[in-house]
């Protein structure tokens, strides 16, 4: 079976559901997950060690983090502040944070490999000026209850009575509207012009490539 | 737009396609893997029935997990040695070369590449690791990508992007006496701060950086994701080519080294290139810098005054505060005399031979304080063989330092090498992350390999160019 025949993956034109705010810029990928839970061949199990080193002390007692307060549990979606998700490149972050419940990410701004990252588990990131996200981790600090809704299809994040209006990067529209996120199957649609690029390409000696097999 | 980078014409180069997303199907001329992140790709190839699709492009090596002392196998650690076998498993089922520590070629991804010269210019290089930019040193496009990404190259030999802008950073003028490399870097974030390159490629260039050798261009390109970029480089020039020329791939071909010459010749930047910001930065001010708090772009040079966060902008005084408290450093203090308890001379940013050398010259004659666990770990084999060549784990050893052996070590903490409780660590490493180091209370503190062995043997931060008889040429 091929998977380019399988249609278009799933769209994601909106998350509808509760809030969580994490406060604070430059919130990096250690503190996502530290690196000491990465010793491990899949990404199943992540989701209990998402912000650990925040969430818990050495004896393992809870501290004082939304990911750990009663009122938040079930939320889906996060509300963050700038440069969110810097530092390495795992994709362990994100999938630790999918894996705890989170489907769509708000905030002032996010570190390109998270964003990346994100797109391709078919989690939106939005971004909105500091002064609409302060509001919204403050609405929903009060309102941790009440769904908000991300409307990725008109970027927007509807909240109480209120909308913020949002941004989302152009290909990522493009990719969760339309469901073309699987960029495996998008890809494996062009091996042919793909060979071409490889064989035009002066510094790839033609032995490094594998061999065509209509020559055969 | 930028118009006649090496960039763009990289970028041309390798474009496949646009695809229905609007991002560029870009191919991939080297893609490296490592333990760490590469696992759950083969995992998903193997759902999907996909084969790896050019084997020969891609190349293993690993380096996060790896123990730095006992590497008798099975490794001591359970993880460790299931994440090892896992990779071992997959490059034999794809046919992907790979360099294990039985080979002597084994190391951190980012010093193996550049010294057995495959690494070269104007290629496209992925790893999924966020300190591929290191690569852009040789004028290769070089950056960090995720495992779903990983996924995308082994079945494709692709990645889908969109073409970023392009900053010329133009450092001018000549390094003072013990100011290195890693000094610029840690400044040009200090200034652009920690997300200013979001979007953006960083070309350096300018008299400071022609005047670096290939292990400095390196440290350089190499942080350039901690400043937001996720792809930093260098154009190719004849340091470039002299190095690459001695290289496995190219040392007994010299007709292979010309022919491919001509095309890294082609793809530097044309003189009149459009850039889409400039930046110029004055090197022959700079001092050696050091962190003060827990991220890259919290820098200082060693004599100036820790920044007080009441006269910064909001969002930034939040994340000094907290930093400030977690490192218990008072605005208006110099970080000169910060106990340490640790040195960490190693990770992809600086522990290659000069780096090894430097640190070895302020060593030698000295004794590691009392109060200070000091070890170095070489970024790859070859560099640690070279340096035992040349005496310097002599050196190291005598002083009181661990010589070890090959990895990411304590950059990361994946392996035993670990702070312990609220531990202080001079670290040649890249990021001062809370927790980076193994233990959420260790604080590192970041700076040059020099200033690290200062730190080692007297116990405290400290200015190396005032250590007495320290040769700093």
């Amino acid at each position: 079976m091929s998977d380019v025949e399988e249609g278009p993956a799933d769209t994601v034109e909106e998350v509808t559901g509760t809030g969580i705010p994490i406060r604070g810029n430059d919130i990096d990928t250690d503190q996502i997950i530290p690196a000491r839970f990465m010793k491990v061949v899949t990404f199943d199990g992540l989701g209990e060690y998402a912000f650990f080193d925040q969430r818990f002390d050495d004896e393992d007692n809870q501290k004082n983090h939304p990911f750990n307060e009663e009122r938040f549990q079930g939320a889906n979606v996060l509300v963050v502040n700038s440069n969110f998700g810097c530092g390495s490149s795992r994709e362990h972050a994100p999938q630790a944070l999918m894996r705890w419940g989170i489907d769509a990410i708000v905030g002032e701004s996010f570190a390109e490999i998270f964003a990346g990252n994100c797109l391709a588990l078919g989690i939106p990131t939005l971004t909105a000026d500091h002064e609409s996200i302060n509001a919204l981790q403050q609405w929903v600090d009060d309102h941790p209850d009440e769904e908000l809704h991300v409307d990725v299809v008109r970027e927007t994040v509807e909240y109480g009575s209120n909308e913020l209006n949002a941004t989302v990067d152009k290909a990522q529209h493009k990719a969760l509207v339309e469901g073309v996120w699987d960029t495996t199957a998008l890809m494996e649609a062009n091996a042919a012009a793909t060979r071409d690029v490889a064989e035009s390409l002066p510094y790839i000696e033609s032995e490094s490539l594998p061999r065509v097999e209509s020559d055969d | 737009m930028s118009e006649g980078t090496l960039y763009d014409k990289v970028w041309d180069e390798h474009t496949v396609t646009t695809l229905p997303t609007g991002q560029t199907q870009l191919f991939v001329g080297l893609h490296l893997i490592h333990e760490v992140t590469s696992p759950q790709a083969f995992g998903m190839l193997r759902e999907r029935d996909i084969d790896v699709a050019y084997p020969e492009l891609t190349h293993a090596t690993v380096d996060h997990i790896v123990p730095t002392d006992d590497r008798s196998r099975p490794f001591k650690n359970d993880a460790a040695e299931r994440m090892m076998e896992e990779l071992e498993e997959n490059v034999r089922d794809a046919g992907i070369e790979f360099d294990d520590p039985t080979t002597g070629n084994q190391g951190i991804v980012h010093v193996i590449g550049p010294e057995q010269g495959i690494t070269t210019p104007g290629k496209t290089i992925v790893c999924g690791d966020s300190h591929t930019a290191t690569h852009g040193a040789f004028g290769a496009v070089a950056f960090g990508i995720g495992t779903s990404q990983i996924r995308d190259v082994l079945a494709t030999q692709c990645i889908a992007m969109e073409k970023q802008k392009v900053r010329r950073i133009e450092v001018e003028g000549e390094l003072g006496p013990g100011v290195e490399a890693k000094d610029i870097i840690l400044e040009i974030i200090r200034r652009l701060g920690t997300d200013g390159g979001v979007g953006y490629v960083y070309e350096y260039g300018g008299e400071a950086i022609e005047n670096l050798g290939m292990e400095g261009r390196m440290s350089i390109c190499n942080m350039s994701i901690e400043g937001g970029a996720r792809a930093g480089y260098v154009n190719p020039d004849e340091t470039t080519y002299e190095w690459l020329a001695e290289t496995d791939e190219y040392a007994d071909d010299p007709e292979k080294f010309e022919r491919h010459k001509e095309y890294w010749e082609s793809i530097r930047t044309d003189e009149t290139a459009e850039y889409d910001d400039v930046v110029t930065i004055d090197a022959s001010d700079l001092e050696p810098v050091v962190t003060w708090g827990t991220t890259p772009g919290q820098g200082i040079g060693i004599t100036d005054p820790i920044p007080d966060p009441e006269e910064m902008e909001s969002g930034d005084a939040d994340v000094a505060r907290r930093a400030q408290e977690h490192m218990r450093v008072e605005p208006g203090e110099t970080m000169a005399g910060y106990d340490i308890d640790v040195a960490f001379l190693g990770s992809c940013t600086n522990a290659r031979l000069p780096d090894l050398r430097a640190a070895a010259k302020v060593v030698e004659g000295r004794e590691v304080d009392d109060d200070v666990r000091a070890f170095v770990v070489p970024g790859s084999q070859r560099v640690k063989a070279a340096a035992e060549a040349e005496g310097l784990d002599e050196i190291f050893t005598e002083a009181g330092f661990d010589w070890r052996d090959a990895g990411c070590s304590m950059c990361l903490g994946m392996n035993d090498d670990q702070l312990q409780g609220d531990e202080a660590c001079a670290s040649s490493s890249n990021r001062n992350f809370i927790g980076r180091q193994g233990s959420k209370d260790g604080r590192t503190v970041l700076m040059n390999p020099r200033m690290v062995a200062a730190a080692a043997v007297t116990g405290e931060v400290t200015d190396v160019r005032e250590m007495a008889g320290v040769t700093l040429a």
